[in-house]
């Protein structure tokens, strides 16, 4: 098991239910391959920096998990199938990566309340 | 030509003309690494504001010359840069980003 981190931008064209339900799918597909979920984050509708199939913004959805290292090759190959995704990054945590995503976190829950 | 001491008689100004080197204070403020000075172990790709500070108004990466960067980090750096830039979080090229 290794921790992971996935960002992914969804097509803005997309309508809240469509954006929840895909969310939902890949979320189910980890967990059906024995994932343990961290955190799930959503930065909402963000502007990119350059378009990306001529578009100007996208959803943000990030994914915080752990994970047997072999099941990310297929998981990402289900980012590839999908057309709502117009990228993805997927990114092994060392220990520091792991500390400051457990910060940010706390940050981001003291933020909000 | 005249020698220094007829110039300075007819009261001409002179070429500038130094026998001595300038005392000219070249002593700069000494160069740190930032990441090891505050004691940050990961530079997260995510945080494109932070990162907007290590490059130009092109978007091209600082040279470690600039910013002080240790090479350790400086590697870790452009990482995140180029992770930032696949997301569309930074932009690959720009003009008058700052």
């Amino acid at each position: 098991m290794n921790h992971y981190e996935t960002v992914f931008i969804l097509n803005p064209v997309l309508s809240d239910t469509q954006i929840k339900e895909t969310v939902q799918k890949f979320d189910d597909y980890l967990v059906s391959k024995g994932a343990e979920m961290i955190s799930k984050e959503d930065w909402g509708l963000k502007k990119l920096a350059y378009p990306i199939q001529k578009k100007k913004s996208g959803f943000y959805h990030l994914f915080d998990y752990k994970i047997a290292g072999e099941a990310i090759s297929a998981f990402e190959l289900e980012f590839r199938r999908d057309d709502s995704i117009m990228r993805y990054l997927t990114v092994k945590l060392d220990k520091h990566a792991a500390a400051w995503a457990e910060k940010r976190r706390e940050r981001n829950k003291s933020a909000k309340k | 030509m005249e020698t220094i001491e007829q110039q300075s008689k007819s009261g001409k100004s002179a070429d500038v003309r130094y026998l001595t080197p300038l005392d000219i204070d070249t002593k700069k403020e000494e160069k740190y690494c930032r990441f090891k000075k505050k004691g940050i172990k990961y530079i997260d790709y995510k945080d494109a504001d932070f990162l907007m500070y290590l490059v130009n108004e092109q978007g091209k990466i600082l040279p470690r010359r600039l910013t002080g960067t240790s090479l350790k980090y400086q590697r870790k750096v452009a990482q995140a840069i180029k992770r930032a830039r696949h997301l569309a979080l930074m932009p690959y090229v720009g003009d008058m980003l700052k």
